[in-house]
């Protein structure tokens, strides 16, 4: 297993399907049981520290870890020297102080993380838990752990990522990791909202959204910020609704089984509608739930053992 | 007994697991005045299978249906940080829980006895059973710890640099126990991590 | 002044020669010369190079000064090799009165280690508002003759032809920091498939090649000079090219750096790669090396660019751009264009001493620059050993900051001494090897 979780696509086949094995066993063990605790991280420290403001995540990495019986601290913007213009690299010292062995970092800045576990300020293992429009990779873990549940293994399956592609870390860590998983990928938004350079991804990109839902296996719409508006990416919501929503009559394109996934929070009415959102084939309550299991299979597999790597 | 291509010795051969495996079973039955309340949780890996094997023999014996299961020990061992983290095996509790059944731990080696000690405090976070025991195949002695097995297969004396090998059709295609000369100090580690827990 | 006799070396990469230093100026040129009480110096494998003139360093004095100061810029740039530097406007208060460049040259005369030319802004505070006084400026003691807001693009068209005709009279050229400014807003790094990948708000060439290409046509228009600052892509290349072949009066400028490194190195984010323009593709970097040996980019110029270490030691979009370039400016020509047959050491003294000099307008006056090395011209002279290969380790450098994109890197070529009018300014080690007519 890797040392730090940066990018998904630092995941080998082999690490990606024991993360999602592990976040099954996670899942087994702890649904519907009375006890909730695991003993396996007592005594490490795990801390949160998020310069953005995201209690869905934090909140979903404080319960994984908990449950691993580890010890807790969050740092967020507000409320503490974050918000005061402390730097990266004096917070980072700070933890290594406290002792923290895994740190779970969300930072506006791309790249951030990369900047604590490469620059020899800190010791801990780092997990990336988004930085800016880089990377998400537990979100695209328990996307692929939600799609794996219903639909078995991925390989070969037929996925669309539609929305706002360049501002998303969400679809550039799915890109990477159902690409490692084998399953075939099709991203699909206006031209303005897909970087330079998706034709070398490894994915397909569509323009019209009924074309490539047809045969799909699942779609997954990304969260679409009116604020893009503004800065000319596309004319009105209404016209980017009509063109990449997704509303029953687009659904229904779709095989009957096919998921519908959201990483949330939602616009409903701009990239969704409450009707699909709200349907018997949409996944995404559960992927909150199936994010605990996740984050609880990585904090497991970075931190219970040894901080080499020697063995697989 | 006889000798396999790598230079380890058989100590059972397929039939005398089997023998050891009935005798377990009547063992259990007769210890439990029958079959009722009886859960049988194997340890993964090897445990599993010997414990889905004893089931169906007390059920051939009883003719009622013991419920049967499996409990990984991995997150709750002493030994998690002195090796990278290792992949989880499936848990499986028996619909009907643990709470106030008499639970039989089975498991393919007996060695430090960290490993039951791991079991033990597993089985607390899933309920609270009105007495646990304990079946292994083999006993190689060397405890670490004030456990003992209620129901063994074979006590097999070893010394510490030796390695005690399960083979299980299951898992192996064939049933023995071999014991493996300290000779080379080269082994599997999977078959380490699996079956035996290092001192 | 004690005579020096500089012997055994290839002036501009041509046969052995000696060279006499009397009086600050070069007396005497040839084989075998003597002096007697001169100070002698083996140059035997050494090339001797004008003294190089920097069209474009950031010496952050005033303002700064945690960064760099005229004392420590002008020392790194004689350990550079460079005898006469172009000091940038956007310091703390902006270059962009008399008063200001007055100053900033007085501290260079100070300081004594290489002339400092002041660069003076073009707009008042660098907002692209209104001209700044230039012909004040010009008139100064600082006598400045090139104007740029660099760090920012004059982008309104209006105000970039008004400053390039203005500077007419008084032969003045306007520097140009080509960024169209709404392509390029947040941006981060060379747009491309990287930038897309890393989640890096992306600059575009198309934010430099539009105003380039605007530029040489403003410039046609009005029949003024104009110059561009550290041209990155081979789109602007294609666009200076076109110009200088219907005669326009385009000058050019790469950075050593655009010659040698390319966007890979961002992968990282580490923000020792974060500079303005980005570091651009290995398509670019080739265009780059090919317009600067057929004399389509017409110098190298450093855009030294000293940062303290906690704008460097964050994360990526944090960091300042900019990097150190100085001291490695002349080994990383002689990596990129020498080494690999593209420049000869005429050429490397024409990019980096004769054509800034003339484009800067110090090749004549009281104290001329990129003159060349001939007798009775000012003794500016670099004395280089093109045999070395040095890792550059950044807390060797003369400069405050450390910022350097080379660290750990092995480049070729030291700078063995430094001339300023006869005066060495920099000496590698002890070089002088004891008076003429006795030993040496
Ligand atoms: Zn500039």
């Amino acid at each position: 297993m890797i040392r730090h979780l940066l990018s998904a696509g630092d995941l080998s086949l082999d690490d990606a399907t024991l993360v999602l094995d592990t976040a099954d066993e996670m899942a087994r063990l702890t649904e519907g049981r009375a006890v909730k605790k695991l003993p396996t991280l007592r005594g490490r420290t795990v801390v949160n520290l998020f310069f953005e403001d995201s209690t869905r995540t934090r909140t979903s990495f404080e319960l994984a870890a908990k449950r691993l019986s580890a010890d807790v601290v969050n740092f967020s913007a507000k409320g503490s020297s974050l918000s005061k213009g402390e730097s990266l690299k004096d917070t980072a010292l700070t933890l290594e102080a406290m002792g923290a062995d895994g740190v779970v970092v969300r930072h506006s800045a791309s790249g951030a993380p990369y900047r604590l576990a490469t620059s020899g300020w800190i010791n801990a293992c780092v997990v990336n838990a988004g930085d800016g429009t880089h990377e998400h990779p537990t979100q695209a873990l328990l996307d692929a752990f939600t799609m794996r549940r219903h639909l078995g293994e991925l390989a070969g399956k037929r996925i669309v990522i539609v929305g706002d592609v360049l501002h998303s870390r969400v679809a550039r860590s799915n890109v990477l990791l159902l690409a490692t998983l084998g399953a075939k990928v099709t991203l699909v938004a206006p031209p303005t909202l897909l970087p330079k350079g998706v034709d070398h991804w490894p994915c397909g990109v569509s323009y019209d959204l009924d074309d490539a839902l047809a045969g799909a296996d699942a779609v997954m719409m990304l969260r679409v910020q009116s604020e893009r508006m503004s800065a000319a990416f596309f004319p009105s919501a209404r016209e980017y609704s009509r063109r990449y929503g997704l509303d029953s009559r687009r659904q229904s394109l779709m095989p009957p089984e096919a998921l519908v996934l959201h990483p949330g929070p939602m616009n409903r009415g701009m990239e969704i509608t409450a009707e699909v959102a709200d349907s018997a084939r949409s996944v995404i309550v559960e992927q909150v739930t199936n994010g605990v299991y996740v984050r609880m299979a990585v904090l497991y597999l970075m931190l219970a053992g040894t901080n080499t790597t020697e063995e697989a | 007994m006889s000798r396999d291509l790598t230079g380890a010795r058989e100590v059972l051969d397929g039939d005398d697991v089997a023998r050891a495996l009935t005798r377990i079973a009547h063992e259990v039955v007769e210890r439990n005045k029958g079959a009722t309340d009886l859960v049988l949780l194997g340890i993964p890996k090897r445990g599993v299978p010997l414990a889905h094997r004893l089931a169906q023999r007390i059920s051939a014996v009883e003719g009622i249906e013991v419920p049967v299961g499996a409990l990984d020990v991995t997150m709750y061992r002493d030994d998690l940080r002195l090796r990278p983290a290792r992949a989880l095996e499936h848990t499986e509790i028996p619909p009907g829980g643990v709470d106030d059944r008499i639970v039989v731990l089975v498991d393919d080696v007996l060695f430090s006895g960290r490993t039951i000690r791991a079991a033990l405090t597993a089985l607390e976070d899933i309920g609270r059973p009105r007495a646990v025991r304990l079946v292994v195949l083999v006993d190689r002695g060397h405890r670490q710890l004030p456990i003992r097995a209620d129901h063994v297969g074979k006590n097999i004396p070893t010394s510490l640099a030796e390695s005690v090998k399960v083979r299980l059709t299951e898992s192996d295609g064939h049933d023995g126990v071999l014991l493996d000369k300290p000779a080379r100090e080269q082994r599997e580690p999977a078959e380490t991590a699996a079956s035996e827990v290092q001192p | 002044m004690t005579p020096i006799l500089i012997q055994n070396a290839r002036v501009l990469g041509g046969d052995p020669q000696d060279i006499l230093i009397d009086d600050g100026v070069i007396a005497g040129l040839g084989a075998g010369l003597g002096k007697d009480g001169a100070t002698t110096i083996d140059a035997a494998g050494l090339i001797a190079l004008p003294g190089l003139v920097d069209l474009h360093t950031h010496l952050r004095e005033p303002g700064r000064e945690d960064a760099e100061t005229v004392e420590t810029g002008t020392l790194a740039a004689a350990r550079g090799g460079f005898t006469a530097v172009h000091a940038m406007a956007n310091t703390d208060p902006v270059a962009d009165t008399a008063g200001v460049v007055e100053q900033v040259w007085r501290l260079g005369r100070e300081a004594g280690h290489a002339d400092v030319r002041p660069v003076g802004a073009v707009t008042v505070g660098l907002k692209g508002e209104r001209l700044a006084e230039l012909g004040a400026m010009a008139e100064s003691a600082a006598g400045v003759r090139v104007f740029s807001d660099d760090g920012l693009c004059v982008h309104d068209a209006q105000l970039m032809r008004r400053a390039l005709e203005y500077v007419k009279a008084f032969d003045g050229v306007i520097a140009q920091h080509a960024q169209e400014p709404r392509l390029t807003e947040g941006a981060q790094m060379n747009e491309g498939e990287l930038s897309g990948r890393l989640g890096l708000r992306g600059w575009p060439s198309v934010a430099e090649e539009a105003i380039v290409a605007r530029d040489v046509l403003l410039a046609a228009h009005v029949g003024s000079r104009v110059h561009i600052c550290h041209l990155s892509t081979k789109g602007s290349v294609e666009i200076v090219r076109l110009a200088k072949e219907r005669g326009l009066p385009v000058t050019a400028e790469v950075t050593p750096h655009h010659l040698l490194l390319t966007d890979e190195l961002v992968a990282g984010y580490d923000p020792r790669y974060k500079v303005n323009p980005p570091l651009r593709t290995a398509d670019d970097v080739a265009a780059l090396r090919e317009a600067l040996a057929d004399g389509t980019i017409d110098i190298v110029a450093t855009d030294h660019a000293p940062h303290p270490v906690e704008a460097k030691d964050c994360e990526w979009d944090a960091a300042a751009f900019g990097m150190l370039g100085l001291e490695t400016a002349l080994s990383v020509v002689q990596h990129t264009m020498v080494d690999t047959g593209l420049l000869d050491w005429a050429g490397v003294a024409d990019r980096l001493s004769f054509a800034p000099a003339r484009i800067g307008r110090c090749d004549t006056g009281g104290v001329p620059h990129g003159r060349p090395v001939a007798v009775g011209e000012p003794a500016n002279l670099a004395l280089v050993d093109p045999s070395t290969t040095t890792t550059i380790d950044p807390s060797t450098s003369a400069s405050l900051s450390r910022n350097t994109p080379y660290e750990g890197m092995k480049l070729p070529g030291t700078v063995v001494a430094t001339f300023l009018r006869g005066r060495p300014t920099h000496q590698a080690h002890q070089i002088t090897g004891g008076t003429a007519g006795g030993n040496t």
